[in-house]
């Protein structure tokens, strides 16, 4: 579906307004039911047991005390589930991950599960349950898991991507790499070049619901999943295909959902629940405690980055080079391949290479997090920018204006661009009065770009009419942060109708065709795609009941501003008919009206973003604060823009808490020292400023109204722009991120 | 086998009574024995605040008080906010300004909110980032959410 370009100059009605969201009464009165907030008649608690060691084979697992104990209605481990060893190597690590067959792993690692009438009982079984392990030799950073003699972790893995394959198995699951032009030559040619390394830790999505479920599996075969996800659908299929079920027999509803940015995309519990609930025939409750949410679900990778970048004196980059090392877990990835992708995709450049590495790591398998493995690329990459437009005598912004992507350049990863927002961001940047602002002692300010590609995707809706003329909206893409509103506001402004005419739900996988989840910042974008078409399905039986209600020719029917209008001389004078008027009539014109549409959602359109940040640091202790900060994005088109401003200031508190604060913090014994809240310190209210935000709004040429994905752009520049101000402010580059007040005295001590 | 502990207690302006164990959490009595499941429990250790509720007059994590201790005291949750179809000031300020995106948090934060505003009713915006640093929101950065607690203020001072 190509933008139409006449929407440039078209006054929307919905599509801009910011109406109060279809949703938020019930979610501001306590009533919108989370994972958590659902039960079910005869339902029994569910528990996972986890393996307290990072790397251990299970030399035997006795359950029978635990059987034993009253109350205790199953009791689960690998053997009870299928065995996938000779399947689909892919379905085989997510069935793994979820309870492990012969070897734990990480610290957190599910070993066994039970199913009780109540908590106490279940953890009474859980402490009955007698696990033999046999330690092994362990490694939980990237860079000692990358180097040749770290411990294996995995003898089935060789290195894919690489040339003879190689003759011994290793921790790097995969080599990928990007780029195009002569990177080498180019370097020799520039008259500056940075060189450095960087690091950033692992963090957590930290979503504030933990995951929770309710399977319910009958004896004749079918089932139901009540679950916290971002993609029902998804999960229906991971789950049937690791238990050997259809697909069509599972139903699965989403629940209210509170927070993934990722996390939820995985299945890690909803299995087991699934197969506790099959053993004991039994509804089964699984809800992951906070501790069980940072040990054993997706934190995303940790990274060791190498960033060389060559310029000329007139500021042209000649020359880019990076080579990417990201964990991925106990498994294979594909995460430093996306960071290799996305690291130099902000610039003009003839010359650029990127090298990306997957590295297990026994430390909990990787999952996305909003714009995976972009913010840590963008880190590097920006930093090594900020440092070489020093060198050569310019202004960061400037730097960065001379050498932006634009409009048919060859991108680092491979594609042309269409119109893209990365220059204009800068140029909105550049005439920021928060550009301006003076600054006091011990502060700097920083500034950085960001990029990601957004996804399309399979998409479906249905869109029903009632006889009443209003609107029913189905979609299956979950609402992870008001896109219900957003797609009413897309209905409503295709059939010319008022936006409380419509109601948007979600529906489940038995009512609807299959969606991809909610990923790739691609809710919005791909369910008001396939939106609007239904609507304009809807549209053509509309304009066809008017004709026949007419009795004149369709072609003589047009659509206006929710009416079907009479064309042509002869029914000039013919008065029009509202859509109420024909959906009441629809019983004796041919019955229900209804829009349907499937379709692959191609065409997200590329986002860019620049971010400003300001900061304040105590060179005594180390400690800082973010004293302003400025988020400019294009979104191509702001659905509904209070939303659109939202995803930008969340994303842009996470960069921050990820810049400054929050790191996964491994003891030399392997296991976790810092699974919660308190220890893993998330930023809070009075951490932060109002975050400030600029929409632009370059219409992606792929959507009919010019949308792009605005979730998770946000997230990619802050870890940079943060760090570009951290360095101005002390005087010091610095290299590793989080910037925790240790470190940062580190730095300057140095 | 445990005995139960009975419980009367006085919820949102009405008395319940109740059975629970001697280790079991309000905020569990409240979702799994009561049915209000407004407060949620994000991590059951006092940390993340979306379990808040106001036990007399005092904003409390209810996921940290025991079942048992509210025998005789009166309890607040947000289900008690609304006056019928009448939203609270502060609810239909969160909506308004969107403070809400996946909303897990929000119940949570409009208990603390009113707390906060019940004690200062002309917060500044340092002062409402500090009463509501208790509270974790993941979603918003905060910024929304305390646009809509000064503006909520305003209305409740009747400016
Ligand atoms: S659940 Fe009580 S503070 Fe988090
Ligand atoms: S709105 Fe999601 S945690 Fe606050």
């Amino acid at each position: 579906m190509n933008f139409d370009p006449s929407h440039s100059k078209r006054s929307f009605s919905s599509v801009g307004t910011r109406p109060i969201r279809p949703d938020g009464v019930d979610k501001v009165t306590g009533r919108a039911r989370y994972g958590a907030d659902f039960n079910m008649p005869g339902q029994l608690v569910g528990r996972i047991l986890r393996s307290p060691h990072a790397h251990a084979i299970i030399r035997k697992i006795d359950t029978s005390k635990a059987a034993q104990l009253p109350g205790v209605k199953a009791v689960l481990t690998a053997a009870d589930l299928p065995d996938l060893t000779n399947g689909d190597a892919a379905m085989y690590d997510i069935l793994d991950n979820c309870m492990a067959r012969k070897k734990a792993l990480y610290d957190g690692h599910a070993v066994a599960a039970v199913a009780a009438i109540d908590a106490r009982t279940a953890k009474q079984a859980l402490k009955l349950i007698e696990v033999e392990y046999e330690l092994l030799p362990h490694v939980t950073d990237v860079d000692q898991a990358f180097a040749p003699d770290a411990p294996l972790i995995n003898d089935t893995i060789f290195t894919t991507g690489v040339d003879p394959k190689p003759d011994r198995p290793s921790n790097v699951s995969m080599r990928s790499q990007f780029g195009h032009g002569d990177v080498d030559a180019g370097m020799a040619r520039a008259d500056f070049v940075v060189e450095r390394t960087f690091k950033t830790e692992q963090t957590h999505q930290g979503y504030i619901e933990p995951h929770a479920c309710v399977a319910n599996v009958c004896s004749d075969g079918t089932a139901d999943l009540w679950v916290c996800t971002q993609g029902h659908f998804v999960y229906r299929q991971h789950c049937a295909e690791l238990l050997g079920m259809d697909a069509s027999k599972l139903r699965v509803t989403s629940s209210e959902i509170g927070g993934g940015f990722g996390g939820k995309t995985h299945v890690w519990a909803e299995p087991v629940a699934l197969a506790l609930s099959r053993k004991a025939g039994r509804p089964v409750k699984l809800v992951m405690t906070r501790d069980e949410v940072f040990r054993a679900s997706g934190p995303t990778s940790a990274t060791s980055i190498d960033v060389k970048i060559g310029a000329l004196k007139d500021g042209t980059i000649i020359a880019a080079d990076a080579t990417l090392r990201y964990s991925c877990g106990p498994y294979a990835g594909a995460w430093a391949e996306v960071g290799a992708m996305t690291a130099f995709a902000c610039y003009k450049l003839e010359n650029v290479r990127t090298v990306g590495y997957e590295v297990l790591v026994n430390r909990p398998k990787t999952a996305a997090y909003r714009a995976p493995s972009a913010p840590m690329a963008a880190f590097a990459v920006e930093s090594a920018i900020d440092e070489l437009a020093k060198k050569v005598g310019m202004d960061p912004v400037d730097f960065r204006i001379r050498n932006a992507a634009q409009e048919g350049t060859k991108a680092s990863y491979g594609p042309v661009y269409g119109p893209i927002g990365i220059g204009p961001t800068l140029e909105a940047v550049k005439n920021h009065p928060h550009m301006k602002a003076p600054l006091g002692k011990n502060q700097g300010r920083g500034m950085a770009c960001g990029f990601w590609f957004n996804f399309g995707g399979q998409t479906c809706t249905d869109l029903n009419i009632g006889i009443d003329g209003t609107v029913s909206l189905a979609v299956g893409t979950v609402d992870v942060g008001g896109s219900r509103a957003s797609l009413s506001l897309v209905a409503a402004e295709e059939l010319g109708i008022d936006y409380s005419q419509v109601r948007t739900v979600i529906a489940d996988t038995s009512t609807l065709g299959y969606n991809d989840m909610t990923d790739g910042s691609r809710g919005t974008f791909s369910s008001s795609m396939a939106t609007i078409s239904a609507a304009r399905n809807a549209i053509k039986i509309l304009r066809e009941r008017a004709a026949q209600m007419w009795d004149i020719p369709v072609e003589d029917v047009t659509w206006e501003k929710g009416h079907a209008v009479a064309k042509g001389e002869t029914h000039g004078n013919l008065p029009k008919l509202s859509l109420k008027e024909i959906a009441a009539a629809s019983g004796t014109t041919g019955g229900p009206i209804a829009g349907h549409s499937e379709i692959v959602a191609d065409g997200a359109g590329v986002s860019f973003a620049t971010h400003i940040c300001d900061i304040e640091v105590d060179p005594e202790t180390g400690a800082t604060k973010v004293l302003r900060y400025t988020v400019v994005q294009d979104a191509g088109k702001a659905v509904h823009p209070t939303y659109v401003e939202g995803q930008y200031q969340g994303g842009a508190a996470q960069g921050i808490g990820w810049a400054l604060n929050e790191e996964y913090i491994y003891g030399k014994d392997g296991r976790l020292q810092n699974a919660g809240f308190l220890d893993y310190r998330i930023p809070v209210c009075s951490d932060l400023p109002m975050i400030d935000t600029q929409i632009l709004e370059i219409p992606n040429p792929n959507h009919p109204y010019g949308v792009r994905g605005v979730g998770e752009t946000s997230i990619v520049p802050p870890l940079a722009a943060v760090a570009n101000a951290v360095s101005n402010a002390v005087g010091v580059r610095m290299l590793h991120i989080p910037m925790s007040p240790p470190r940062i005295l580190a730095a300057l001590e140095a | 086998m445990m005995v139960g502990i009975a419980v009367s207690t006085n919820i949102n302006g009405d008395n319940a009574e109740f059975l629970c164990h001697a280790d079991e959490t309000l905020l569990d009595v409240l979702r799994d024995r009561l049915g209000l499941m407004g407060a949620k429990e994000g991590c059951g250790t006092g940390d993340c605040g979306a379990c808040s509720i106001i036990l007399d007059d005092r904003l409390v994590c209810s996921c940290l008080v025991l079942g048992a201790e509210a025998e005789g005291r009166r309890i607040e949750t947000v289900e008690g906010m609304a006056q019928g179809d009448q939203l609270h000031p502060l609810q239909q300020k969160f909506l308004e300004h969107a403070a809400l995106q996946c909303g897990i948090c929000t119940p949570g934060f409009l208990i603390a909110a009113k707390d906060l505003l019940a004690k200062n009713p002309d917060p500044t915006e340092e002062e409402i980032r500090f009463g509501l640093a208790g509270n974790l929101c993941r979603c918003t950065g905060y910024d929304k959410i305390v646009r809509a607690v000064q503006d909520a203020a305003g209305v409740m001072r009747g400016a």
